[in-house]
């Protein structure tokens, strides 16, 4: 068994990751050619280096398939139930920041608070006769978040990607979604709402509490650890 | 020799057995799909089912739930049939996601016993109560229960305006919600800046603003309109508030309880009708046998389940094991045969047993 060390397989997400290590001395690297997902850890023994989508990764690690991984808490609280029992941060790496948020249209002036919302969303069942739909992928944050803060006569519905462009597209009437400057939010007339965000998210080192680990290995993790400075 | 019979066939032979007792007493047996519409669900008990019910599609028929229980169906059938009044019985299983307790078994035994179309409600109460009581007295559980259509009444009754009584209604099922909107009609805190903004300017819709989305200028227009006249009403007094938390903290015997409210309602007239209604069920619980002295009522009990019970409510709990859920819960619900009916509506009383967790407490056998 060698410890294995689960990073975002692409773009700026991987490229940082490569950077955050490489300052602390443990250099990543893809190996093979520019499309085949393999790599290389330098600069401690015993570590191999598993290129993954950054979705996969809390799935890989509550799995116990990879030992550390490098995603963000976004994703870990959504798709892990009880996360904190499978996953131990770290240490957040200080890039990937975002917040997973509520916004609406822009012209909804009388909305600015979970209260107004569901204000709006009583008016609009009654006169549409259908719940109000927030298209999202955080499908159980959002829906933790608008429980606890009384929202009812809503509904989720699913959306993977582009989700800004629902509202206008007439498919759902407001959004839960990630922003980190808000600028696609502003350019799809949409606003967020003035309240504290569902989550607020970093790219972040996570060690799985339920890998196995060989004796070899837990001196290999220890080592890895030191070195980063964690 | 039990112990060789595996775990789930001794849970449906628990199950069996009750429901046959139910038969025996006169009830017609009911069977439903495991495979229900989402639709219809997903409609009446919002986006909180989600979170509790499995949900999976199908290419030809669309979003189908895991039969997270038995009412939607029974109700549909008994509502499709010319049978009325009726009473029946099924046993099967139901299936729940137990995201904040992965311990608990997410699928599980229901043995359900519904009465439909009683004309004489306290009487419908007070059977379906103590049928219960009685399949389950062996385990000697703690009942609990309580009363929807009391805390209806309260709102009803408010001297307030209808639009706060009407937020009110629509959150008695969520405590924290109403709480939070009972101290802002009471003017206990502060208007929120983004409100205060909004009733400040003569701002009507956005100079800027591109109109997007299917709520349209009407509907924005018509939510600020109420806004502006909320604002401009006089905020809900203090002995209005006081009552309400009087009637929510009531937790007493039944006879207790019913004066206490009693005094309460000197105050709150609207609550009488309510009242009557839970003195007729104590009368009609004491005829039937049950002890309704000792009988514990709590008026908040059922608030955070689902939303549809509207009057008698009810649950059998575990004293000894805290860490169980409860073995058997219940309720008036005609609300939801309102809802489901287009129209129609038939009183409606009925109940669920958890053979599984009989079998945890040994049994009754």
């Amino acid at each position: 068994m060698t410890v294995k060390l689960g990073v975002p397989s692409k773009g700026r997400l991987m490229e940082k990751t490569f950077d955050w290590f490489g300052a602390r001395g443990v250099t990543l690297t893809r190996t093979g050619s520019e499309r085949e997902y393999a790599g290389a850890v330098e600069g401690v023994e015993g570590v191999d280096l598993v290129l993954l989508s950054a979705g996969e990764i809390p799935r890989e690690l509550a799995a116990g398939r990879i030992h550390l991984g490098v995603t963000g808490n976004d994703l870990i609280q959504e798709k892990l139930v009880q996360w904190d029992q499978k996953v131990e941060p770290l240490v957040p790496l200080g890039f990937g920041q975002a917040n997973l948020i509520v916004a609406v249209p822009q012209c909804w002036v009388d909305v600015d608070t979970l209260d107004d919302l569901d204000g709006a969303a009583a008016a609009f069942r009654a006169r549409h006769g259908f719940r109000m739909r927030i298209a999202t992928k955080y499908h159980r944050l959002v829906r933790d978040y608008l429980r606890r803060g009384g929202v009812a006569d809503y509904q989720l519905v699913d959306s993977q990607g582009a989700t800004e462009g629902t509202v206008k597209n007439l498919t759902a009437e407001a959004i839960a979604d990630i922003t980190s400057t808000g600028e696609t939010l502003r350019a799809n007339h949409l606003k967020i709402l003035d309240e504290p965000p569902i989550l607020e998210s970093q790219a972040t080192l996570f060690r799985s509490r339920l890998a196995e680990k060989s004796d070899a290995d837990r001196t290999v993790l220890r080592a890895l650890i030191e070195r980063l400075g964690v | 020799m039990a112990q060789s019979i595996p775990y789930k066939s001794r849970a449906r032979i628990e199950a069996e057995s009750i429901c046959d007792g139910f038969v025996a007493a006169g009830a017609s047996r009911f069977e439903t799909d495991i495979l229900l519409p989402a639709e219809v669900l997903l409609d009446l008990y919002g986006e909180d089912i989600r979170a509790r019910a499995y949900v999976t599609t199908d290419p030809e028929r669309g979003e189908m739930m895991l039969r997270p229980d038995f009412t939607v169906p029974v109700v549909q059938y008994h509502m499709e049939s010319d049978e009325d009044p009726a009473s029946y019985t099924y046993f099967g299983e139901v299936f729940r996601k137990q995201e904040d307790h992965p311990d608990r078994r997410s699928e599980y035994m229901q043995v359900g016993y519904e009465e439909f179309g009683g004309s004489n409600a306290a009487a419908s109460d007070a059977d379906v109560f103590g049928r219960f009581s009685e399949v389950l007295a062996p385990l000697g559980l703690r009942a609990a229960t309580g009363d929807i259509g009391i805390l209806i009444a309260m709102v009803a009754g408010l001297k307030t305006t209808e639009d706060r009584r009407v937020a009110l209604m629509r959150h008695i099922w969520r405590p924290a919600r109403f709480t939070a909107l009972l101290k802002r009609f009471a003017g206990l805190t502060p208007v929120p800046p983004s409100r205060a903004a909004l009733l400040g300017s003569d701002m009507g819709l956005p100079e800027a603003g591109v109109m997007i989305g299917l709520r349209g200028e009407r509907e924005i227009a018509a939510r600020i309109d109420a806004l502006r006249a909320d604002a401009a009403e006089a905020p809900m007094r203090d002995e209005e508030v006081e009552l309400i938390t009087a009637v929510l903290a009531v937790s007493e015997t039944c006879p207790n309880a019913l004066e206490h409210l009693r005094d309460i309602a000197v105050d709150l007239p609207g609550l009488l009708p309510a009242l009557d209604r839970f003195e007729a069920r104590c009368e009609a619980m004491a005829q039937r046998g049950i002890d309704v002295d000792a009988l514990p009522f709590e008026a908040s009990y059922g608030r955070t389940s689902m939303e549809y019970y509207d009057g008698f409510v009810f649950g059998f709990y575990c004293e000894q094991r805290p860490d169980l859920p409860p073995v058997a819960t219940g309720g008036r619900y005609d609300a939801l045969t309102r809802r489901l009916g287009q129209g129609r509506e038939i009183p409606a009383v009925g109940g669920v047993i958890r053979p599984d967790l009989v079998l945890d407490l040994g049994g009754l056998s």
